[in-house]
């Protein structure tokens, strides 16, 4: 069974995903950013592939991105650093990217690269699921990799339960329709979206995303899903960190709520 | 035989790569396009405005000593007389209509060179729609005259400050506003780039130049194809309309001219066609410059509209497959093209199409050939680019 399957037979709330950009602050910070999430209590880590076009991404993650290619992050420095961290934990972790980025390394390559280096699933939001079926569904699964795919409050009820069948992992439920990092705080309309999510009763587990920075975000999305996502607050307390260990146990503190930050 | 299929592909490229967040207005746009171009309503408005509001047909000029100068018989498609001064208004006044009818209430466009920002502010001033322009900080400042057009006309322009300051991160920032304004927004894109339909939809908008351009020829020549057709591509929506009614047919040559900036190789240019590679960008796959890690390369040419490292999927298709042939022209070869095409016809073209111009020192031809170069666009926009190079091309 996949290490993300695992996590969620055995927790069904709660789950704290944390997104950071590999390669940011430092191009060697990948292996301390993610031990640290991990002590820290994060459930999933969601390791971003910096890219120079991020479409789907707010100012935080585009500006944590540049610094990470200026770092001279690269894909295969990458997969060799996630290698060599995966000797020393067993947390799932979700490589998220944009799909040009997959298809210059090479399709079936990356897929193969990623099973080696010990990446349990995959999200890649610009990859649509006709293109999924029809040309990368088989070499995913060969590979043995999960997949998230995103629905969001316009998603149709039938476009859902097919995402559904087709998500192997979790359902990225996009909080609101957005880039990441742009809206604050969860309204009643957004409620009443997670509510109409609750009710089809779909087989895979659901993390919220998009608009979670803290505690109370974080508490509320996790009312409604098996837990959340977070991606720019993390970012954006890593940016003036002196210690990313400190840091990092602060920030999930915080979001967890079993401290309270000033 | 060159066609899109269902799913908006030509060939292998095209398709439609976005975030699950835009599926919805992308899903509308696809279900309807076609449809709503089709209703007899739409096709009365838009021709009509074509004909009273934009100035359509255009005409189609033998520039007589181009043509001795080059000893072949040299037509210009002259887009540069139409409202706006370039073919892009043919493209937002079909796409305003759509908004219309799909009940949008918000427009966003991009711009490079300015002249689709002008084009989009403008339709929106007709129907009273309040319109967002996205614009690179650079070509803000190198396009200022068009900047100052879209004010007037009661557009907001909002700067890109990210990557190359430029088209390519201009479109980026519509993409987001687009994923932030899901239900009452259309996007205006303004060339055969970006998700299908948009490729397509634009193109189809478009082809009312080689609509006018068969019967025109006939005139003219008493046929209706012409030897070859010259066009330049910065996203390929001049070009694909010049080419539309051409595609299949095989006899006409399609020559697509891109930016070389200071040299194909010199690590400032925009020639896609040479440098580019398999792959995606704005939601297509296509031709587009990147690196060998899938980082989108900064493209440079002198000229805005130009200034894209990409190319529509159609021309992806066009170039691959062979129907079309491209020819690469430096930032110095179109601006000397510029000041010779001004002298010798009277006509100050873009700077975009004086790439056009530049394609005919290129290229092998007959002296019985017809050629027609697509004139997409006036030089207005530019004359302080001309006028700082004066000096340089006149000693
Ligand atoms: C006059 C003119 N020609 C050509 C272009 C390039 O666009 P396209 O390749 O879509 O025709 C532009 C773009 O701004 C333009 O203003």
């Amino acid at each position: 069974m996949s290490r993300i399957k695992k996590l969620f037979q055995e927790k069904k709330e709660d789950i704290l995903n944390i997104y950071f950009t590999a390669g940011f602050p430092q191009l060697d910070s990948t292996e301390a950013v993610i031990l640290s999430l991990e002590k820290a209590g994060a459930d999933l880590i969601e390791v971003g592939m910096p890219y120079s076009d991020p479409l789907a991404d707010g100012p935080t993650i585009q500006q944590s991105g540049q610094v990470a290619l200026s770092n001279g992050m690269t894909l295969d420095i990458l997969f060799s650093q996630i290698e060599s961290t995966r000797q020393k934990t067993e947390i799932p972790l979700v490589l998220m990217g944009y799909f040009n980025q997959v298809m210059q390394y090479g399709e079936q390559q990356f897929f193969d690269r990623c099973r080696e280096v010990g990446i349990d699933g995959l999200i890649l939001p610009d990859l649509p699921i006709y293109e999924y079926e029809t040309f990368y569904q088989d070499m995913i699964e060969q590979a043995g990799l999960d997949i998230s795919f995103l629905i969001t409050p316009q998603t149709s009820e039938e476009r859902i339960l097919k995402i559904d069948e087709l998500t192997r992992g979790f359902l990225y439920m996009v909080s609101n329709s957005s880039i990441t990092g742009a809206k604050k705080g969860i309204s009643d309309k957004q409620v009443a979206y997670f509510n109409r999510i609750n009710d089809m009763q779909l087989k895979n587990p659901r993390l919220i995303g998009f608009g979670i920075s803290d505690n109370e975000t974080f508490s509320t999305a996790c009312q409604y899903a098996n837990g959340a996502i977070i991606g720019s607050a993390y970012i954006n307390t890593l940016k003036d960190s002196k210690d990313i260990r400190e840091t990092t146990l602060e920030f999930v503190k915080m979001v967890r709520g079993e401290s309270v930050k000033v | 035989m060159i066609a899109i299929d269902q799913k908006g592909y030509y060939g292998e490229f095209g398709g439609a790569f976005i975030p699950e967040m835009l599926y919805p207005n992308i899903e509308e746009l696809r279900e309807q396009y076609l449809a709503i171009m089709a209703d007899d309503s739409f096709e009365k408005e838009f021709r009509q405005l074509l004909k009273d509001y934009v100035g359509r047909p255009s005409p189609l000029y033998l520039a007589e000593r181009l043509s001795e100068h080059y000893q072949a018989y040299i037509y210009l498609k002259r887009e540069d007389l139409n409202h706006t001064g370039a073919h892009k208004i043919n493209n937002t006044v079909g796409q305003i209509l759509m908004a219309e009818r799909l009940g949008k209430k918000r427009i966003i466009a991009e711009t490079g060179a300015g002249q689709h920002g002008v084009a989009t502010a403008t339709v929106c001033a007709l129907k009273g729609i309040e319109c967002i322009v996205y614009m690179g900080e650079i070509d803000i400042q190198r396009q200022a005259p068009n900047v100052a057009r879209m004010k007037m006309l009661g557009a907001e322009v909002r700067p890109a400050t990210s990557g190359s300051k430029t088209l390519k991160d201009a479109t980026n920032e519509a993409i987001r506003d687009w994923i932030n304004n899901p239900e009452d927004t259309h996007y205006i894109i303004g060339s055969v780039v970006g998700p299908h339909p948009y490729p397509d939809m634009v193109a189809r908008f478009q082809s009312v130049i080689s609509e006018e351009m068969l019967w025109q020829l006939k005139e003219h020549t008493g046929k209706e194809d012409p030897d070859v057709i010259i066009a330049c591509v910065g996203g390929g929506s001049n070009a694909a309309g010049a080419y539309y009614h051409y595609l299949n047919k095989d006899q006409v040559r399609l020559v697509a001219v891109e930016a070389a900036g200071h040299g194909i190789h010199s690590g400032e240019s925009a020639a896609t066609s040479v440098l580019g590679t398999k792959g995606i960008i704005h939601g297509s796959r296509t031709l587009l410059m990147q690196t060998p890690d899938g980082q989108i390369v900064e493209p440079y040419s002198i000229s805005a509209g130009l200034d894209y490292p990409g190319i529509g999927p159609m021309h992806a298709h066009l170039i691959a497959s062979g129907r079309a042939e491209a020819v690469s022209i430096t930032d110095d070869e179109a601006l000397a093209s510029a000041y010779f095409v001004s002298k010798k016809e009277g006509i100050i073209p873009a700077l975009e199409t004086a790439h056009a111009f530049s394609a005919l020192d290129k290229i092998e031809y007959d002296s019985s050939d017809v050629i027609v170069v697509n004139l997409s666009g006036r030089g207005d926009k530019d004359l302080a680019t001309f006028i700082k190079h004066y000096d340089r091309f006149h000693k």
